[in-house]
């Protein structure tokens, strides 16, 4: 029995969902003739364009589902994750890092690996990356399946193979340029198809103040609890917050993940790939007002008998399943037709989390991996038929991980963590290898290999338990018991030990090997960048002005909410 | 590759809005007319005004947008 009834309509708004972003996809086919235009969306895209992509393909509906159901465990701690976990990432990115990538003219983030250090730093990210990639990509996808026969009652394998030969659809015949067009839909589905549980939450709670009001300090307060590890439900401290969510994974995953990134670099000019990640900010600080609104409503509903309001049980585990609180609070508010623009708003949140894997996936495999040891004289014409191709196989390989997924559960416990082991220690060999001229190819290989093998490390001797009590302490920066050690701060720490292995590796490593003579940094490294004067144009058209009111959005919100 | 000019995303965005705003506010009167919906607050008939909102969004990007593209 399904939670919530689709009538006519809301198949009907669905269907038409489905009918418009295939259709977006046949139209743009004619415009991409180009391994640019396929691969990079022809980098024609204004700041506006890029930004909104860049957020939408971060934000997954398995993102919106977990934290709305987070909040309901965590309470306002989870804004950490879009705010200091994104914002001054983000402003990093574009005022600093983005012209280095940019100016280099690459077509992805292991293309500048290469660039700036040599073929292996770009294949080890590359083949990281890619297998990251697909696995996120079938995991999303096998709990948009989960998620939906709960909630709806669907068949499992129709949801998936449907859901997944349509973002397959798409890309294939438009590339990148289908992945953006369709991703700012999808962002205003969203937002038009979620932001009004969050109001109809308030309005029944009587007021924000209402549904503020009668919190434990523990879910209501986003600084103040912070002093002690014990004071919160998610069992960090201040330090741990600002090291390991707010630099190492913030920094790690916005700064050099190239699925976000990507959208920048489908940029019309240097200045707006700057501006992309910074509009984006904007966007992702309002995000609680959606996410940690109705996840509020959620657990008032639910410790509140005369709601009514009851969680669904976790199907494998038999547990309360918070990841179901935002549909329940969509068959509560939303009436027929609503419900239909509701569904649409979550499967569009998992078509674009999707769509974000794969084009960053088929660009990864064409010009990191294909072009560099399989076919090197391939012509552009080919390259595009291999991005079609990939795209094809990408989506494949995706619905098989699905099907891993559904006969292996604990295999998500597994990849839920490959973030750590990819991005944390790439995010110090980029920056290094942005800022210090010296940092070398040899130090940068091995720094970010002792990096990985780090982050994997300590990730197995916590899940298989062989790591001494003294060594777990050290490592997580806690005196707590072992058991009252929450998953959330061994990732944080492992995030932060993989980080900083690699940085101390790379540094050491350079100091002995020989560096890249400076001729060969042009346009990679600091110093060696020439970055276009914005002094002429209005203060609202340059990214350091935008980036300032950011920072006084976000500085104002951590104030208000402390 | 086309020669034609492409419509811009807005095109797309406002499109997709218009059309669904459309039904959703058609939805709000008809609840006007049978308020048999049995949704918490249904008496503040969401479909009605948020339909209008997404409507008037919706108009706000295609018009534009559409008249961009016949001028270009």
């Amino acid at each position: 029995m399904s939670v919530i009834q689709l009538s006519w309509v809301d198949w009907s708004i669905i269907a038409l969902y489905f009918v418009f972003i295939i259709g977006i996809g046949f139209y743009l086919k004619r415009f991409t003739g180009t391994g640019e235009d396929y691969f990079l969306a022809g980098r024609k895209n204004s700041s506006w364009v890029a930004g909104l992509a860049f957020l939408s393909a971060n934000l997954g509906a398995l993102e919106i589902l977990g934290w709305t159901g987070g909040t309901m465990k965590y309470g306002m701690f989870v804004s950490h994750f879009y705010w200091v976990g994104a914002i001054p990432a983000m402003l990093f990115l574009g005022l600093y890092m983005m012209p280095f990538y940019y100016s280099s003219k690459i077509h992805s983030v292991p293309g500048y690996l290469k660039l700036r250090f040599d073929e292996r730093s770009r294949l080890l990210n590359a083949f990281s990356f890619a297998i990251m990639t697909l696995l996120m990509s079938g995991i999303n996808l096998y709990l948009m399946a989960l998620v939906l026969r709960t909630i709806l009652g669907w068949d499992w394998h129709l949801s998936m193979w449907i859901s997944a030969l349509a973002v397959g659809c798409y890309i294939m015949l438009g590339g990148l340029m289908s992945a953006i067009f369709t991703e700012i839909v999808q962002f205003f589905l969203i937002w038009f198809g979620l932001f009004l549980v969050a109001i109809l939450g308030t309005v029944e709670m009587g007021g924000m103040h209402q549904v503020l009001s009668g919190l434990p300090d523990a879910m209501s307060k986003l600084w103040a609890t912070t002093g002690s590890a014990s004071s919160n439900a998610m069992g960090v401290t201040w330090a741990g917050i600002i090291l390991g969510l707010g630099w190492v994974l913030s920094f790690g995953y916005w700064t050099t993940d190239f699925l976000v990134v990507q959208r920048a670099f489908s940029s019309k000019d240097l200045r707006s790939a700057r501006m992309t990640p910074i509009i984006a900010s904007f966007f992702k600080m309002a995000l609680p007002f959606i996410i940690v609104v109705a996840g509020l409503v959620a657990y008032k509903l639910t410790t509140n008998p005369l709601a009514h309001f009851e969680l669904l049980k976790h199907p494998v585990t038999g547990e309360p399943w918070n990841d179901t609180a935002l549909p329940l609070l969509i068959a509560r508010y939303y009436p027929q037709g609503l419900v239909g623009l509701g569904i649409t708003a979550l499967l569009a949140g998992f078509m674009a989390g999707q769509a974000g894997n794969v084009s960053a996936f088929n660009t990864v495999w064409t010009y990191d991996i294909y072009r560099v040891l399989i076919n090197k004289k391939a012509s552009d014409a080919h390259l595009v038929w291999m991005g079609r191709i990939t795209t094809l196989v990408g989506i494949l390989l995706s619905i098989g991980t699905a099907y891993l997924a559904m006969q292996f559960n604990t295999i998500m416990d597994y990849i839920q963590a490959i973030f750590s082991w990819v991005n944390a220690p790439l995010f110090a060999t980029m920056l290094l290898g942005m800022f210090w001229k010296r940092t070398s190819a040899t130090g940068a290989f091995w720094g970010l290999i002792l990096g990985m093998v780090t982050s994997f490390t300590i990730f197995l001797g916590f899940k298989l338990g062989f790591l001494p009590p003294a060594l777990v302490h050290m490592i997580t920066f806690s005196q707590a018991p072992i058991h009252e050690i929450s998953d959330m701060s061994r990732n944080l720490s492992q995030a932060a030990w993989a980080w900083s292995v690699c940085a101390i590796a790379t540094v050491l490593l350079s100091l002995v090997t020989k560096p890249k003579p400076e001729s060969e940094l042009v346009g990679l490294v600091k110093g060696f960048t020439k970055v276009e004067h914005e002094g002429h144009m209005a203060w609202y058209s340059q990214p350091k002005y935008i980036a300032i009111i950011a920072v006084v959005v976000f500085a104002a919100l951590n104030i208000y909410f402390w | 590759m086309s020669t034609t000019k492409m419509y811009s995303i807005w095109f797309f965005v406002g499109g997709m809005l218009t059309v669904l705003g459309i039904i959703i506010f058609a939805m709000g009167i008809y609840y006007i007319f049978a308020p048999e919906s049995r949704t918490v607050l249904a008496h503040l008939n969401p479909s009605l005004w948020w339909g209008a909102i997404m409507l008037a969004a919706g108009l706000l990007f295609l018009i534009p947008a559409w008249m961009g593209h016949r001028k270009a």
